[in-house]
Order: C-alpha cells, then structure tokens, then sequence
C-alpha cells in the first residue's frame, strides 16, 4: 500500500492554479525528490502531500485514509505525517530531548514515555549523547537531525521535508540525505523537496514540477533497473 | 594531465612493477581512467629515456621494478604546484549542443533540456548510489565526489538555461 497517494491532484488559490493534475505516489521504503523553480507548486504539493491543505479537486490519501472523508486533519497528521523544514524551528528553550517528545506530549502520551520515545528516536540518528543540550549547543547538522528526530518520533511513517539540508554545508548535508535514506530503507515513506541536484540524488524517483504540473521525471528507467 | 604524472605520484611512494601502477592508477582515479598496460609499460620506458624513473632490477617473481629518480620527484613537484588552466580541459559537447538548438531556430530547446535534465538526474541517482555502496579509499571517494559535483553543475546550468529561454520567450 502506498502511503501517500495523490491522484489527479489540482489546488487553485484566489484563481490561480498552483497544482494541475498532479499523480504521485510514495511506497513504504521510497524516497522521492520533487525539483522546481519557485512558483512551480512544491510548497503546494508538499502541504497536501502532508494534509496541512486539501485539494480543490481530486485525492489525497494518506495511510488508506482519504483526505476528503478525515473529519480531523490534525489528528491524522500527528499519527501518520512528520516535518522537517528549512528553518529548523526547535524551541530554544527546551532541550534537544524535550523539543523531541513535544509531539508525543501533545498526543497524549505521558511525560516519562515520551522521554523514553524521544531518546530512542534520538540514538537512532546518532545523538543521544546530547540529549540534554540546547539548541543553540549544537551545531547546524545536530539542530537538523535532532529535528529529523521530532519528525520521526511515535512511528510516523511518512516524512516531509522542504529542503532539509537549507545553509549546510555539502558535507553535512549528504549525512542528512543518508540519514533519511535509512529512514526509507527501515520502511520510511519520504518525500522531499529540494533545489539542489545533488540531494535529489539520493532519491529512487526524481519528479520535476514546471508551473504546477509534472513536467517529467526519472521513474521508468529506475524500476526497471531494480 | 598526462598519466606519466600519475604514475610518477605513485612511484613516489616507492617502487613498482608495471601492473601494480595500473591497478594502483585505477583503484585511486576509481575506474574513471582504465588503463591498458601497454600504456603503462610505453610510458615507463619514455619516463625513463628521460631520466624521470630507473629501472631497479626485478621483484621476486622476476617483474621489472621502477623507481623514481631525483628529476622525476622535480617533474611531480612542479606538476602539483601548477593549477590546471580553464582551457586545458576538453570541450564539452553539451554546451555545443545546446548552443547549436539555440542557433538553429526552429529547434525545441526547452525539449532539449528537458531530456538532458531527466539522463542528468539519473546519472547523479547512479552515481549516488555508487558513493552510498562505497568502500573504497579516500582518493576514490573524492574522484567519486568530483563526478557528483560536475553533474549537479550541470543540472544548475540546464535549469539556468531553462530560466533564460522563458524569459527571452515572454
């Protein structure tokens, strides 16, 4: 089952189509790289892709659950979605640990859990180690995947990220990509969104949006050399 | 660059056989230069008919074996202080392409960048891959690292191309 599915997707704001027609899919283990100019509708496409906006027409289903039919959204996106987005948004008063359990609080769970949660996600990415720093301790990589880790956390299956790598340096960027790619290799669905050629390498399907439409993208050859 | 400078950087590190410099060549340039070891064998004898190696006897299989010389750390040392100008490298049949759609009119250019934007893309997805799957040392690493670089150079320049032509058009 796909995680994420946008079938004939078209969102219009104040009569201007962002989005026309747009068909993607992400697998479970998948990670798919949406390339643009500005204006090309990524910001759109991600925001769907992710239930924070719906369509003006067609679907969007994520986890079997179509979007049209969620009564509430934000429920949905806890369970099922995490971001990651170019600036880092890590609240600088709490620890990179407290900053990580803060969804988990905010689904219910109790404080000591979340906790438990938030240092296991953040041994996975390599940092339980500073855990009890702030973020302005870390340097720009660790502030990136400790919020790759506040993505993660409670088992979301489907990550989102609008150009993750931002102003890291090249080096520093690639741990970030190899980091979700081993998201996506545990089972992950990742989509994300970057201008940079050398991230969206890393991705199994490179699609590239001009003027809101797919305007090709590097499926075909792939699959069949798989 | 020429492959006796390789093979003298390899000499420098002590002496060898001719076969070894090929694979040694091969494995730090990471397969991105083969070499036939009739090459390798043509260079060595013109390396040393001027005086930058000297053959020093065999190993104990009976190999001929090279050393670098005096004149041959020289030659390498001033290989390595001398940046390698813009024009020296080979033309790029790309550009000439594109340049050529451009030139001819009625050609679809944007199609043109198009498909060299998706083969691109897949190359970089390959070469990702290959750097992901990585085991090699560190030189093989960074000659890897180079082919990425140039291949994202290369996409930036067709989406700049791109940027360009719509802007002509409107």
């Amino acid at each position: 089952m796909t995680v994420v599915s946008l079938q004939d997707v078209a969102r219009v704001h104040e009569g201007v189509h962002a989005l026309k027609g747009v068909n993607l899919d992400v697998s479970p283990g998948e990670l798919v790289a949406v390339m643009g100019p500005s204006g090309s509708g990524k910001s759109t496409l991600l925001n769907l892709a992710g239930g924070l906006d719906r369509p003006t027409s067609g679907r969007v289903v994520i986890e079997g659950h179509d979007l049209a039919e969620v009564r509430d959204l934000a429920a949905l996106r806890r369970r099922s979605v995490g971001y990651v987005f170019q600036d880092l948004n890590l609240i600088p008063a709490l620890t990179a640990a407290e900053n990580v359990m803060l969804p988990r609080e905010l689904d219910g769970v109790r404080a000591r859990q979340a906790r438990e949660e938030a240092l296991a996600v953040l041994a996975e990415v390599a940092l339980d180690h500073i855990a009890d720093r702030f973020p302005q301790e870390l340097s720009g990589g660790q502030r990136q995947r400790v919020a790759i880790a506040r993505a993660l956390v409670g088992e979301r299956r489907l990550l989102l990220a609008d150009e993750p790598t931002g102003a890291l340096d090249t080096a520093t960027g690639d741990e970030i990509l190899q980091l979700l790619r081993g998201r996506c290799d545990a089972g992950a669905a990742v989509l994300l969104v970057t201008h940079e050629p050398r991230y969206a390498g890393w991705a199994d399907k490179v699609v590239f949006l001009r003027d809101g439409e797919i305007a090709d993208s590097t499926e075909v050859p792939l699959e069949s050399a798989r | 660059m020429s492959i006796r400078h390789g093979m003298l950087a390899l000499l420098s590190v002590g002496p060898r056989y001719g076969y070894q410099l090929k694979q040694e060549f091969e494995a730090s340039t990471g397969a991105t230069w083969p070499l036939n070891i009739g090459q390798v064998y043509t260079t060595l004898s013109r390396m040393e008919r001027d005086g930058l190696v000297e053959p020093g006897g065999a190993d104990d299989q009976g190999r001929s074996v090279y050393t670098i010389t005096e004149a041959g750390r020289e030659d390498l040392e001033r290989w390595f202080s001398t940046p390698v100008g813009q024009s020296d490298r080979p033309r790029d049949e790309l550009v000439i392409k594109l340049a050529m759609a451009v030139a001819a009119q009625d050609t679809d250019v944007a199609h043109v960048i198009l498909t060299q934007r998706t083969a691109t893309m897949r190359a970089l997805q390959e070469l990702t891959r290959a750097k992901r799957a990585h085991t090699g040392g560190l030189a093989q690493r960074l000659v890897l690292d180079s082919t990425i670089f140039k291949a994202e150079a290369e996409q930036r320049w067709l989406d700049h191309c791109e940027a360009v032509l719509k802007e002509k058009k409107a």
